[in-house]
This record gives structure tokens, sequence and C-alpha cells, in this order.
């Protein structure tokens, strides 16, 4: 058998395996562009959630009850945990750890645009559970069926900690709206300027996503751009309407005949330019990042010289 | 002071000093050498806010006075909070972190042993609460100091620097107030001078091992159950207290 002919017979194997809702696992094969397509996709998800965990540490000290933070530390370690399950989760394609942050660093791997944005006031850690966690949930319950088995198993995971998270952000929200009008104010205002960039969330429309055609076939992605962030309008609408906050959308409204509701358009040129890196925070938290693991070289190199010390140790003791 | 006045304060001074080391840890959150380090740095962190919250809900209880633990924590000044002034310390680098963490976990470790003994049924249950987590901490903080004290000169000089620091703020933590005697003579509170041997026969072994010079002829600070502070305290509550303060009437 020639390896165009092994090529084949794999290629037919990966693909009766997506077909049959089988989950590909780290020691299948499989062609290079799905594996190509994960580590990108994944080390991402990973990357998010990891520097997702700075405008909210933006108001760890600043929490306003003994309550809100616990909530609030153990929803930034959550992330943490979540970042480590992503990387464990994307290891398994062959890349470490360590490769996965200095493509950070380099700029050559990038996270959820979310997060170049600043959290100005308490309202945000709302806004942030709410709106940015709420849409998160959407594609990942999405992505609790992706054909990968790690990266599915992670999913189901991550799910269940997000769903409390984006249920202790509108209880934030609740609270405020039912507080002063002080506590209004900042809650109207977090929603004004959390609502489009978590629309944005779900990437460029369908027609504008390159990758999407290709990852729908491989069932790494089971539900289209388009879909997902109107599945996310539908739900979130209720709740807003709910507790009395206006979505910062005139064209927003609900459509008979679709059963869904109409928005306005998005403002995919903002989208772009935080993409390429010109954000509010993009330099901010990549900087912080890029420190903190500096500032850690120390302690990780002595740790290993320990553990070094510790084998050689034993060694002699045989 | 009646003992339930006493009791009160001594239940808020061990939340204060939990609180102030919870908001210390807490801004760790993504500044560990490792995102594990990271995750464990908060998940102590929330382990000492359990701590305080459950100290300033009984605090609370005994005072009887309408104030909640979120009044306690968030409504009092600088020279209102008992905490020692080691955990105003702040996070200079990995080495003050892990030292100070290691030296109040010593103290911990021995002082709410002993508190799971006290004749108060509450406090001896906080405490034997307290203490499966701070059996972790204490292994946590005493793992990390092996591995930068045997580890790379560079490490080993860091942790050093710290201890110069940091010692200055260890004495005051076995110092008796009036209420410290008065609730130890009724067998609530612990009695100090035992915890204080066991501290430095732990520590100073430890320190040995590690080639550790204890600091000799240094400042040594005093009356953090007076209200004493070193100026970082009134930094830390600026930040804490600033939603409270600035929108008095708001619920959270």
């Amino acid at each position: 058998m020639d390896n165009n002919e092994e090529y084949q017979k794999n290629l037919l194997e990966f693909e009766r395996k997506i077909e049959a809702e089988e989950k590909i696992e780290p020691r299948d094969w499989m062609p290079d562009a799905y594996r190509h397509h994960l580590i990108r996709q994944m080390s991402q998800h990973a990357h998010s959630e990891v520097i997702g965990m700075q405008p909210e540490g933006n108001w760890v000290n600043r929490a306003p009850s003994l309550r809100s933070k616990k909530i609030l530390i153990a929803k930034i370690q959550d992330e943490g945990g979540h970042g480590l399950y992503l990387y464990y989760a994307a290891e398994t394609l062959g890349v470490s750890r360590d490769q996965f942050v200095q493509w950070l660093h380099e700029g050559k791997a990038k996270y959820s645009s979310i997060f170049n944005y600043p959290s100005l006031s308490w309202a945000d850690i709302g806004a942030i559970g709410w709106l940015v966690d709420g849409a998160a949930i959407v594609n990942q319950v999405s992505l609790c069926r992706t054909s990968y088995g790690p990266y599915s198993r992670a999913m189901v995971r991550i799910c269940k900690e997000e769903s409390f998270h984006q249920r202790q952000g509108y209880e934030i929200m609740c609270d405020m709206m039912n507080g002063t009008e002080d506590q209004r104010k900042m809650a109207q205002d977090a929603m004004n300027r959390w609502w489009w960039p978590s629309l944005m969330m779900f990437g460029p429309t369908d027609n504008d996503s390159p990758n999407s055609q290709r990852a729908m076939k491989w069932k790494i992605k089971r539900e289209s751009n388009d879909k997902l962030r109107q599945k996310f309008i539908d739900k979130t609408m209720d709740q807003a309407e709910f507790i009395g906050l206006t979505v910062p959308d005139p064209d927003l409204k609900w459509n008979e005949e679709t059963q869904h509701y109409d928005f306005g358009q998005i403002d995919w040129e903002e989208f772009y330019e935080v993409i390429k890196g010109r954000g509010p925070c993009n330099r901010q938290r990549l900087e912080t990042h890029i420190q903190s693991h500096q500032e850690g070289e120390w302690v990780r190199n002595s740790a290993r010289e320990y553990s070094r010390m510790m084998k050689e140790a034993k060694k002699e003791l045989v | 002071m009646e003992t339930k006045e006493m009791i009160a304060a001594y239940a808020t001074r061990l939340g204060d000093t939990s609180l102030i080391l919870s908001h210390r840890l807490a801004k760790l959150y993504a500044s560990g050498p490792t995102l594990e380090e990271s995750v464990a740095l908060t998940n102590i962190s929330l382990d000492h806010l359990g701590q305080a919250t459950t100290f300033y809900q009984y605090a609370a209880k005994l005072n009887a006075n309408g104030l909640n633990e979120d009044d306690i924590a968030y409504r009092r000044n600088e020279r209102e909070y008992d905490n020692f002034q080691l955990v105003e310390q702040p996070n200079t680098d990995f080495a003050f972190v892990m030292l100070r963490q290691y030296l109040v976990d010593a103290f911990n470790y021995h002082y709410y042993s002993a508190l799971c003994d006290s004749n108060d049924e509450t406090l001896a249950a906080i405490a034997a609460k307290a203490i499966k987590e701070v059996k972790y901490h204490y292994r946590h903080s005493r793992e990390w100091l092996l591995r930068l004290g045997k580890g790379t000169e560079e490490a080993y000089n860091k942790l050093d620097n710290a201890l110069v620091h940091l010692w200055s703020y260890t004495k005051e933590m076995f110092t008796p107030d009036a209420i410290d005697e008065a609730l130890a003579s009724l067998g609530i509170a612990v009695d100090l001078k035992s915890v204080q041997e066991q501290w430095e026969r732990d520590v100073f072994e430890f320190f040995s091992e590690l080639k550790l010079q204890i600091p000799e002829k240094i400042f040594q600070a005093k009356g953090c159950k007076e209200g004493n502070h070193t100026e970082l305290l009134g930094h830390i509550l600026c930040e804490m207290q600033y939603l409270p303060r600035a929108y008095p009437d708001a619920k959270w």
C-alpha cells in the first residue's frame, strides 16, 4: 500500500467516525488540517480563560461585601481552572503549554477580543458574568458535542461552572436594578458598554467566517456564528426586560414571522480593530501576562533545581 | 468588659487577620509562577475569607448591636482593625508571599489546634473547620520554602531578603493583651506562650535546615491588638471599603 492509499484509507476511517458521531481521540489518526484547526481554536480558548481573569481581577479587592468578594474570587479561580483543563486538552495534540504561552506572548495566538475592554464599575462584574459568560455558554454548550474527545470532555466540565457564573452575574445586575438610583445608572452603563462587544464574541457573520465551513464539516464547530448569536440575543432580551434594563440597540424588535429578535448592525470595524491588537486594553492585558510570567521565572528555575537535586539524592541512595 | 464582649473582640481580631491576608492573596489571582499556583493562591485566599466571615458572624451575634459581618469588615477604620501587621505586608515577590504565608500558617496550625479545645463551642467549631484547611496551607507553604531555600542561589537570596523584612512582624503575634489573658483563664482563648514554643520549635528547626539566619537586633513591631499598623493597612481599607463608603445606602 503506497502512502497515498494509506492516507485515503485513514481519511475514510476518520470521516466515518465523524459521521457516526464517534469522538476522535489523541492517538487516532487525523488530518493535519484538523489538528491545526484544533491547536489554534483550543489554545485561543485557553488563553481567553486566562486573560479573562484580568478585567474581573481589577475588582477583586473592591468587591463590596464578603459574599460578593467570595463569589468573585471563586469565579476568577474557576477561569484559571478552565485555562488548565483546556491547556491540558490542547497538549494532547502534541504542543506543550510553554509553546502555547510563547505564541501568545509573540502575538501569534489570540484570545477572545472581549477581554480587551476595561471593567470600569462594579456593575461591569455583573455584566461580564451575565453577558460575557452568557455568550460564552451558548458557544460552549454547543462545543460539548465537538468531535475531538478531550475538548468535548473539558467543555462539559467548564459549562457546569460557567452556568453558575452567568447566574451570579445576573444576580449582581438584579440587585443593582433593585437598588439605589446610582446603582441603576451603573448597571445600565455597564449594559451599554458590554452589549455590542458581547455580540461580537460569536465572531464574524457566517459569510465572512472563512474557517467555519471546514470546522462544521469536521464537527469541531456544531452551529454557525450567526445562529449562536441569535440564540444568545433571544434568551438575553427577556432577562434584560425583566429587570428593567434597556438594550442599547434601537433596531432591536421581536419578529413574529421568524420568531426571533431582529437586531441592528454590529460595528465590524471596531471588531477587526480590536482583533488586530488596537482595542482599549490589548497592550495592557498582554503586558500584564508577560510580566507575571517573567516574574515567575526565578521561582520555576528554583523549583526545577530542587527537583533535580532530589532526584540525584535518590539515585545516590539506590 | 463582660465575657461576651471579650469573646466578640477576640473573634473580630481573628477575623481581621484572616480577612487582610485573604485580601493580599486574592490579588495574586494571575501572578503565580505557574497557573496551577495562581489557582492554589486564590484557593487559600478563599479559605481565609471563609474563616473571616464566620468569625465576624459570631462577633456580630454576640455584639447584638444590629451590625452584621459586612459592617464589621467594611465600616471600621484602621485603628479599629486588630490584625497582625505581618499580613499587611505587600506581595513584593513570591518569596515574600510564601514566607509571609509560612509564618502565619505555622502560627495558625498550632493556634487553631489549641482553639479546637476551647470552652466556647462556637470558637471550637470554627477552629475545627479551619484546622483542616490550615494543614493544607502549612504543607503548601513549607514545600515552597524548601524549593526556594534549597533550589537556586537567586531564590535563596530573595528568601533571605524577605526574612529580614518580615521577621520584624513576628513577635507581636505572641504578645497577649488583657482579653487573651482573661479568656485564657476561662479556657476559652488559646495560651499564646505554648503556641509560641511550638511555633519557634518548628520555625527555627526548619530555617536551620534551609540555612536561613534569623535576623537579630532588628525592629520588632508591636501593638496590633491596640489597632497599631503599618502605613499599608490604610490603603488596603481604602480599596476594600470604597463602594460601601461611597454609596452608604446601597445594598450589594
